[in-house]
């Protein structure tokens, strides 16, 4: 029996254990997350795109408003898009139904988790009502946030609130993996996002709680008279950046490992190929990735004063990310050798995201070397790297999964002629946005400025940094409203609209009823989610 | 003669200018010409890798489109040996390259962080949101970048032809150095004292910004940073000392 059968209720939505409802409730909650902050995005480019303050008033208030704005779109992507939209939405809707379980191992801690998520989204909205919202970047570092008038506890719980949504969601989703595969599914014949969730969670749980540290020694210190950051009574400000990255960095990799995963699946279904060398991107690439991620941290202190053999060190350590990063180009480009590729828009997305990732993967390199980064550091060259990689990268790929998945979550193939509308509008708007960022900061535009008078030549890169912005906020009100209208009254999608040979496609209905799966799932030994020969 | 025999080879090998303008000035490895010279050997490198995988993918994703909806990929099955070498090899091959660049980055670091001798000593302050410089003999100047609509100060003046080490803390938050034109940055904190130095060559004027966020306006904390000749700034300084402006 279909979910959807028993027409709307608030309060089954509110109370549901079902892994799919929680996976809406996740998607929901990180479009809203995605779509303010995306609203700072264009008021940060705008500031930006004339010398001196352009639409926030005089120079103290353009200041105070700008860096609001710059902390809540940074902590909201990262925590209320980013992370939620792969490990929340992604996760709990696909993965069960990938592995043949029925939901997942602990079905009331997902509820839990979802809404301490939803709870997390409240306080970073709060940061718009309450008399001096956080302006701490969402990196929080003291002594400024210390200092600051600024309500930082709001960054703090907001932090808290996220974290413990993620640790029950890794301990949640790791026992569902290693207990509730179908039976007769072995670790070899695993859904590439599945393995990518497994090492993203893995990840989370190593490190999430030492985020959870530093932000709570930052609430003490503020509000409770502690002194683990200040000098003058013997505490030590690089203290919190170590700690911070030292979850952070890694963080990168829960967005990065589940993005791949996503597009592994599609790029896989769409050139009817299976996996090029699965077990290197799995063993040698994911595994290699959580083997190398707590090691890199100090990358981001290369600028911080750290001793030289520690930032010598670690450059080696993250330069040798490029080995498993490697085995997972390899694998995913590979997976199109001799394929029989067809495009619609989730495939298009995938596409895209293969050229995002060599840009973003690769201006990495040269702010992984310690000495090129004594000049990069803090620049433009930076914001664009990571926003390539890291935010339109992952949000490309959760938009290709939206479109992937959209028949199974709703029934109904979304618009593709709007959908590539979107797509376009979207693409240009990136590059068009990122591209004069890279070359005014190797010329030295630091970052997190809303005024730039010492560097008048920047102007028109900026001004053209924010037609891009106003590009890609077509593009994504395009995307959002196509999704929305496809829902309501979209086409009917036939069973499995893509051929794909993975279980969620072959084995139960869409959408799926509770259950998931009309009859228990087993699979053969020689069964892989990518067996496209077998079928015909 | 060793400096000589330097500027003969460096000029002779191309893609080597960074040892011959060492051995110009007098075995004074500028850190600025280094990473100039780094940053394009990067950028060859990222170029060629970026440019294969790019190349593959545009070819492959045009070749291989199917031509009926029926169609099904003929991608390779690998064997056993196979599976293991297309991991080992290009394991090896980015390993390779990793340390290659590890190896040039570690000797342009180690020229980063080497001071040379005769390096003129400024000491740097940071505060929200000013810089103060106060050089050996204590003269101190300060900047000032929105005195009442105007700024004011002089910034850090630096003869031409001597390094200048910065021993640099601060007074409240986290602040950092950034002097784009000679491509060295660190931060600035309080509790700490950390260096940078750095070498103009010719007549210059330069910015300093603040690159750590410090709040309100950091987009403000900026201060020339002006390379004069050194006569200009012995006159400079000598004025500086008589209290002059």
């Amino acid at each position: 029996m279909s979910a959807q059968s028993h027409g709307f209720s608030l309060k089954e939505w509110i109370f549901t254990t079902d892994h799919k409802r929680i996976g809406i409730l996740y998607l929901i909650g990180s479009v809203a997350a995605f779509a303010v902050a995306g609203i700072m995005a264009l008021l940060i480019r705008v500031e930006q795109s004339s010398l001196g303050p352009t639409v926030f008033g005089s120079i103290e208030d353009a200041g105070n408003h700008y860096n609001t704005f710059l902390y809540f779109h940074g902590a909201a992507m990262i925590l209320g898009f980013l992370i939620p939209g792969l490990t929340g939405f992604a996760a709990n809707y696909f993965l069960p139904l990938m592995i043949g379980a029925k939901d997942v191992a602990f079905p009331r801690i997902n509820a839990l988790s979802v809404w301490l998520f939803w709870a997390g989204i409240v306080m970073a909205l709060l940061t718009f009502l309450v008399p001096d919202g956080p302006d701490v970047m969402w990196t929080g570092y003291p002594p400024y946030s210390i200092k600051t008038g600024a309500n930082t506890a709001f960054y703090v719980f907001t932090v808290h609130l996220m974290g413990f949504a993620s640790i029950l969601g890794a301990v949640n989703f790791l026992v569902t993996v290693i207990y509730m595969r179908a039976p007769g599914m072995g670790w070899n014949q695993l859904n590439m996002f599945v393995w990518s969730t497994v090492t993203a969670f893995i990840i989370q749980l190593v490190f999430v709680p030492v985020l959870a540290a530093a932000v709570t020694m930052l609430l003490f210190d503020k509000y409770l008279g502690t002194n683990f950051f200040n000098p003058d009574l013997g505490g030590d400000v690089l203290l919190y950046q170590n700690l911070f990255w030292f979850y952070s960095h890694p963080a990168v990799y829960v967005i990065l490992l589940p993005a791949l995963g996503i597009l592994f699946e599609i790029v896989s279904t769409m050139s009817k190929n299976p996996i090029f060398n699965y077990k290197a991107a799995v063993y040698g690439g994911m595994w290699g990735i959580v083997l190398i991620s707590g090691e890199v941290w100090v990358h981001h202190l290369y600028v911080s004063g750290m001793p030289n053999w520690i930032r010598i060190g670690q450059m080696v350590s993250t330069l040798l990310i490029s080995v498993p990063v490697g085995l997972l180009t390899i694998s995913l480009f590979g997976t199109l050798f001799r394929g029989a590729i067809t495009y619609n828009v989730s495939m298009t997305y995938a596409v895209s995201c293969l050229f995002l990732f060599l840009i973003g993967g690769l201006t990495g390199i040269p702010l992984a070397m310690t000495a090129l980064d004594l000049h990069l550091s803090e620049t433009a060259f930076v914001h664009a790297h990571f926003h390539y990689i890291m935010g339109i990268f992952a949000a490309f790929s959760v938009f290709a999964a939206v479109y992937h998945w959209f028949p199974k979550m709703t029934g109904k193939i979304a618009n593709e002629r709007t959908g590539k509308i979107g797509f376009w509008f979207n693409f240009i708007g990136v590059n068009v946005t990122f591209i004069p960022l890279f070359k005014i900061g190797v010329e030295g535009m630091p970052r997190r400025y809303f005024d730039y008078q010492m560097f008048p030549q920047f102007e028109t890169y900026h001004m053209i940094a924010m037609v891009g912005a106003l590009l890609i906020a077509v593009g994504i009100a395009i995307t959002i409203l196509n999704w929305i209208m496809s829902a309501a009254k979209g086409e009917r999608a036939p069973e499995n609209p893509w051929n794909s040979a993975s279980l969620e496609w072959t084995h139960c209905p869409s959408p799926p009823g509770p259950g998931n799966f009309p009859k228990d799932v087993v699979v053969t030994a020689d069964w892989t989610p990518y067996d496209y020969g077998r079928k015909k | 003669m060793k400096a000589r025999i330097l500027a003969v080879v460096g000029g002779l090998l191309p893609g080597m200018p960074v040892l011959a303008e060492a051995a110009e000035a007098g075995a004074i490895q500028d850190p600025a010409a280094g990473w100039d010279h780094l940053w394009n050997e990067v950028l060859i490198d990222l170029t060629v890798m970026g440019g294969v995988f790019a190349a593959l993918a545009v070819w492959w994703l045009i070749k291989y489109k199917a031509t009926s909806p029926t169609q099904i990929g003929r991608g390779p099955k690998l064997s056993r040996a196979q599976t293991w070498s297309w991991a080992l090899v290009p394991a090896f091959v980015f390993m390779a390259d990793d340390f290659f660049l590890a190896a040039k980055g570690w000797t342009l670091w180690n020229i980063y962080r080497t001071v040379p001798e005769n390096a003129m000593e400024v000491k740097v302050t940071g505060m929200m949101w000013n810089w103060q410089f106060e050089y050996e003999n204590g003269v101190t100047t300060q900047f000032y970048p929105l005195e009442e609509g105007e700024a004011k100060g002089d910034g850090l003046v630096v003869p031409v032809g001597r390094p200048v080490v910065l021993r640099m803390t601060s007074l409240d938050v986290v602040h950092s150095f950034g002097l784009t034109d000679y491509r060295v940055k660190e931060d600035l904190m309080p509790g700490r004292i950390t260096y940078i130095w750095f070498y103009p060559k010719e007549v210059k004027e330069s910015v300093v910004t603040c690159t750590e966020y410090c709040g309100m306006k950091h987009s403000y904390m900026y201060a020339p940073v002006k390379a004069v000749s050194a006569t200009d700034f012995d006159s400079w300084m000598n004025k500086k000392k008589q209290g002059g402006a």
